[in-house]
């Protein structure tokens, strides 16, 4: 298999696989002026959600991490910031700008939705005739950034999926990717496990802290019951997982045999060690997860899953990988890559690793994933305490 | 012993298997393969079992461990039969 793929090489030298003009709003109340733009220019991305007023502390600081690291991921090529007032707005717009794209800002107060729509959509137009005109270039495979997380997962992700993108992170890390997982939640029952993954006994002592204080500050602090509805799934249970150890260690079979991890990040935090396997404290939930490792700089997300979870994003392709036949019968529109001939012995991990890596390839070269062919563009913040 | 399996073990430190296949019916004798090391071994089904869900490999009691990956994935809260269907009725976690 060749190395080479045809991506897009960004001024700060980062490689994408798509080429999004994103109009990005800063706040809630934002949301409608960039769906507008976005209505009116063909080939803008709009990325409604949900929060952005009234946050304070390490809270708002993660809005702005997932603001500014999803404008300046390399699978986007300009971004178009609208918010209520100039001053947040400012703040998203020039941290994205660091990454040398082109940026433009408008604020909405003493303006209006309408007036602020029409000077937007004129540089909406005016990127998207930039962004049209970028070629793709020859790259590396091992100039990726590459994430994972399961979903709707049951025993088949354990047996087959997980291990898939496990044998896959085998291959292509030592190669010089960046890889990423996470789900803090999801480690539970398999944390001796992970803690031994750590490249060294400084970082694994770093991950059980923070994993320690996820159960302690959050779960324990929160709990109504014992989470039997909610860690596992009902959709987990309904596919045979029983408790949260052995979703654990089932999910844990993404990172393979072989490679560690060399750091953890704060939920959209970007990895400042150089290539290799990085650990992201983030939920286990799949949009929001997904949505704080596009945050991070990753550019194409690796999703196993066996009961079928349908998640999208709005900048980064989502390859869903399932091992259950059931799902890849009933759901394959949902499917990129089958590797149920696991499950009948009829298929190798290391065989399924490879037909991960050449969908890798594919999805870089361009080829739309299913979630994208289908519209999944599912974007949801991290949100850690109310606003105030 | 070739065929295609009905039910997968992970490791041979296990008390439990996966099965693979869909509607596996009560008295179905069941190709079981260990997949660390590939061997294999047969066994009888006591209920109809949908795919992904757990069948016991042998007699367990009430308190007893469950053991997936060769890890602890669990505390059993009732007696189960070898070859019958280990889930939420049963099966509890240690944690939360």
């Amino acid at each position: 298999m060749s190395d080479k793929i045809m991506a897009y090489r960004r001024d700060n030298g980062r490689v994408g696989v798509r080429n999004h003009v994103i109009i990005l709003p800063v706040d809630d109340i934002s949301n409608a002026a960039c769906e507008a733009v976005s209505n009116n220019i063909k080939g803008t991305l709009a990325i409604p959600h949900s929060y952005g007023r009234l946050q304070f502390g390490e809270d708002l600081e993660l809005h702005f991490r997932t603001m500014i690291g999803t404008g300046a991921n390399p699978n986007v090529a300009a971004v178009v910031v609208i918010g209520i007032e100039p001053g947040w707005t400012k703040r998203i717009a020039d941290g994205i700008a660091e990454t040398g794209k082109p940026v433009a800002q408008f604020s909405i107060e003493q303006n209006g939705d309408l007036e602020t729509i029409r000077a937007a959509s004129w540089k909406a137009k005016e990127f998207v005739h930039y962004a049209s005109e970028i070629q793709r270039e020859e790259c590396e495979v091992s100039e990726l950034w590459i994430s994972t997380k399961c979903g709707e997962s049951d025993t088949t992700t354990g047996l087959g999926s997980c291990p898939t993108v496990g044998n896959m992170y085998d291959k292509l890390i030592p190669q010089g990717i960046y890889g990423c997982f996470g789900e803090t939640s999801e480690i539970t029952g398999a944390e001796h496990i992970c803690k031994a993954r750590a490249a060294d006994e400084e970082t694994g002592e770093r991950w059980h802290k923070m994993w320690k204080a996820y159960q302690d500050d959050v779960i324990f602090a929160h709990q109504t019951d014992d989470l039997s509805d909610s860690q596992p799934t009902k959709g987990n249970i309904e596919g045979g997982l029983t408790t949260i150890e052995e979703k654990a260690l089932g999910n844990l079979e993404k990172i393979g045999r072989e490679c560690k991890y060399i750091d953890i990040l704060e939920p959209a935090e970007q990895p400042k060690k150089g290539n290799g396997l990085y650990f992201m404290d983030s939920s286990s939930a799949a949009a929001e997860c997904v949505t704080l490792m596009a945050a991070g700089g990753y550019v194409i997300h690796t999703f196993p899953t066996g009961q079928g979870n349908v998640v999208g994003n709005p900048i980064v392709p989502v390859i869903k990988i399932s091992a259950n036949p059931r799902t890849v019968r009933t759901m394959s529109e949902h499917v990129d890559v089958d590797v149920s001939g696991i499950l009948t012995r009829e298929k190798t991990i290391d065989e399924a690793g490879d037909d991960l890596i050449a969908m890798i390839k594919r999805t870089a070269n361009g080829r739309s994933t299913a979630a994208e062919a289908l519209g999944h563009r599912e974007f949801s913040m991290t949100k850690l305490y109310r606003s105030a | 012993m070739s065929g295609i399996p009905q039910l997968l073990v992970h490791d041979q430190k296990d008390n439990v298997g996966v099965v693979v296949v869909e509607d596996l019916k009560a008295g179905s004798e069941m190709l079981c393969v260990v997949t660390h090391d590939n061997s294999s071994f047969r066994l009888v089904a006591n209920d109809d079992v949908p795919i992904g869900h757990k069948i016991a490999l042998v007699d367990i009691a009430e308190g007893d461990t469950a053991i997936k990956y060769g890890e602890d994935i669990g505390k059993f809260v009732g007696a189960v039969k070898q070859g019958s269907h280990v889930h939420t009725q049963n099966l509890k976690t240690k944690r939360w």
